[in-house]
């Protein structure tokens, strides 16, 4: 039910070539890394990268869908790792063009890039930070932590998860426990740092939205500890 | 029941309240009746179930098997929404979360016996009753109009076949026809929902018959997001929409509705289809429970329970509560504050603060989307207003596009927050 995509990703094998075939229409990874702008809220890629709101993205290349050790994906990509869905230039850029129609129900909130150019750009670029093929690896670190000011002290909350769970029921008037995220982004499954620090940006009004930054407004430091700590695995 | 049940489960839940600890009930599970199946009842009863994980027996009560959402029902109406999008049954209620649904009218309360009566025969026994029946109208609110009239005159005010009754009258009026309103006084369901109707009509006839006109006729002197209408009006459906406030006369209303007439101040107008949407009240189980004050039923802001008995709540539009309006979005907002106090009072389970917020989106045009929202706390005397916006007029096109599709995520996320 949660992976009509099985059919979408038989079609999409058939249609493209295998990885090989792909690595003709490899783009120019330096225009890759400006594309990769878009990107970088969520993954990171390069030396030191880890795994965020998304998963770190070296050595995708020959991964299995839904791959890494210890990152929580959507059901919906574990079922198209587990029938056989691996990452090359081909499947990446028919994921990355449009993730939800290839994968409907995963957390990668992202419309797509539409144009063929792009994506071959970002592909070109992530393939540096892959072992195969192996023209990788001095390329300098890319990906940055997250700009922000929240102050150390209150990064170092312990947020109640059961207090996050009964704040969270305001949070889920709009945006879905199950992780859909047409109109409105998923906020399940985040890391619990980088939900405070998105949390205080609505909060301090450097993040523009009326609606969150109204939500945010009157959240204490603690309630918000208390929604990352529940949001990071809500069960 | 008798008096000395009622006293041990009082004491029960002041000594888990003290305690923190689960109350132990003499007589097994204890019980919840949800009766009303919409916004907050069903989000009410999903949460109790959810979270008491098999210590509450809920059971909801609601007519319908079909429930079709009141919000975006005028989407329908546009075009934007099928009937079918619109539409959600209560099988993951049952299955999934393990509540008794039961496809019945509640027809009275007996609060000293606490059950409630069943039109298909037998009473419900409950320990506490969630009231969410939403609204129902005020006899001769309209002079000419009563609910007998809603075939030829719908309401389209409880979604279903009154909406699809009035976008079949839209859809068959003649070539430069005439569709009138009769828009009801405060307070109602859905604030700015009579305005985003004209919208979605205008919408649908200025592509099929722009030499049609839409009347309002409106006993208020202004109305919810006013400013952001009338812009939309302007822009997208220029002279076609003539809204007659209060200082026109428009509260000055009579219909005809076998002769299809409407009289505005001692003027009348021969039209093709009326929407007449009368003053409103609580549905009417509130009263048969005695909870009422006037037309709606006051509740304590803290935990949404009856000024009147304090093992009755009233969720969402039936309630008098304050400073929320009477959506959706608030009655699913109350609804977990409820199911969080109710819980807390059965199970001695953490009982939090409450919190609530709204956000009522509207739909003018296509991409035209624009929104109003706010924060509330309880006080001892109200649910009182802490924080709010509203869109601008002269909003650029990608912020009202955003604006539609960021409703379409509410309604995905709000109506699984609710169904499951």
């Amino acid at each position: 039910m949660r992976w009509p995509g099985a059919q979408v990703f038989a079609a999409v094998a058939g249609v493209l070539s295998p990885a090989a075939g792909a690595a003709a229409e490899l783009g120019d990874a330096e225009a890759g890394k400006l594309v990769f702008e878009k990107c970088k809220g969520c993954h990171q890629v390069g030396e030191g990268a880890e795994s965020r709101i998304g998963p770190h993205l070296n050595g995708v290349f020959g991964r299995k869908a839904a791959g890494l050790e210890g990152f929580n994906y959507s059901k919906s990509l574990e079922r198209a790792g587990n029938s056989g869905l691996e990452w090359h230039a081909d499947t990446l850029s028919a994921y990355v063009e449009n993730p939800r129609s290839f994968a409907s129900g995963t957390r990668m909130s992202f419309p797509g890039l539409k144009d063929p150019q792009d994506r071959a750009n970002v592909i070109a670029y992530l393939r540096k930070f892959s072992d195969n093929p192996r023209d990788i690896p001095e390329a300098d670190p890319t990906a940055k932590g997250t700009d922000h000011s929240v102050d150390p002290g209150i990064l170092a909350i312990q947020g109640d998860p059961e207090y996050g769970a009964y704040l969270s029921s305001e949070c889920t008037t709009c945006h879905q426990i199950e992780g859909g995220d047409e109109g409105i982004p998923s906020i399940v499954f985040w890391p619990d740092e980088d939900f405070i620090i998105a949390m205080h940006a609505y909060k301090e009004k450097q993040r523009p939205h009326p609606v969150m930054q109204m939500i945010a407004g009157r959240l204490s430091n603690e309630e918000i500890a208390a929604l990352a700590a529940y949001f990071k695995n809500p069960e | 029941m008798t008096l000395n049940r009622r006293t041990f489960l009082g004491t029960a839940g002041a000594v888990a309240a003290g305690l923190s600890a689960p109350a132990v009930l003499a007589q097994g599970k204890p019980r919840v009746v949800v009766v009303g199946g919409g916004a907050g009842g069903a989000t009410a009863a999903r949460y109790i179930a959810k979270d008491s994980k098999g210590e509450i027996d809920v059971t909801l009560i609601e007519p319908s098997r079909t429930y079709y959402t009141c919000f975006f029902s005028n989407l329908y109406l546009g075009g934007f929404q099928e009937l079918s999008g619109i539409a959600h049954s209560y099988g993951t209620l049952a299955a999934g979360y393990g509540i008794n649904v039961i496809h019945d009218w509640a027809t009275g309360v007996d609060p000293d016996a606490r059950t409630v009566s069943l039109a298909g025969g037998g009473f419900l026994p409950y320990d506490k009753l969630i009231l969410s029946p939403g609204i129902d109208f005020v006899d001769g609110a309209v002079e000419g109009w009563d609910v007998s009239a809603q075939n030829k005159m719908p309401h389209a005010y409880k979604a279903g076949s009154q909406t699809e009754l009035l976008k079949a009258q839209i859809m068959a009026m003649p070539e430069g026809g005439t569709f009138a309103m009769v828009a009801p006084p405060n307070p109602y369901r859905c604030p700015p929902g009579p305005y985003e109707r004209v919208s979605m009509v205008a919408h649908v006839l200025k592509a099929r018959n722009p030499a049609a006109k839409i009347i309002v006729a409106d006993p208020k002197p202004k109305f919810s997001k006013m400013a952001l209408f009338q812009e939309g009006w302007a822009n997208h459906y220029e002279g076609m929409v003539d809204w007659i406030g209060e200082d026109f006369g428009g509260g000055n209303v009579s219909v005809d509705p076998d002769a299809m007439t409407v009289t505005i101040d001692g003027e009348e107008t021969k039209v093709d289809v009326c929407n007449v949407i009368p003053a409103m009240k609580a549905g009417r189980i509130a009263e048969m429970a005695g909870v009422t004050d006037g037309n709606w039923a006051p509740v304590n802001a803290a935990d949404m329970s009856s000024k009147a008995n304090p093992d009755i709540y009233v969720l969402g539009d039936a309630s008098q509560q304050g400073d929320m309006p009477k959506s959706g979005f608030s009655a699913n907002s109350q609804a977990k504050v409820c199911a969080n106090a109710v819980r807390g009072a059965l199970t001695g389970s953490k009982v939090f603060p409450a919190k609530f917020s709204n956000t009522c989106w509207s739909l003018i045009g296509t991409n035209d989307g624009v929104k109003v929202g706010a924060t509330y706390e309880a006080t001892p005397e109200k649910i009182a207003k802490v924080d709010g916006f509203i869109s601008q007029t002269g909003e650029d096109a990608d912020l009202r596009k955003a604006t539609y599709e960021e409703s379409i995520g509410w309604y995905a996320g709000i109506t699984s927050d609710m169904f499951g």
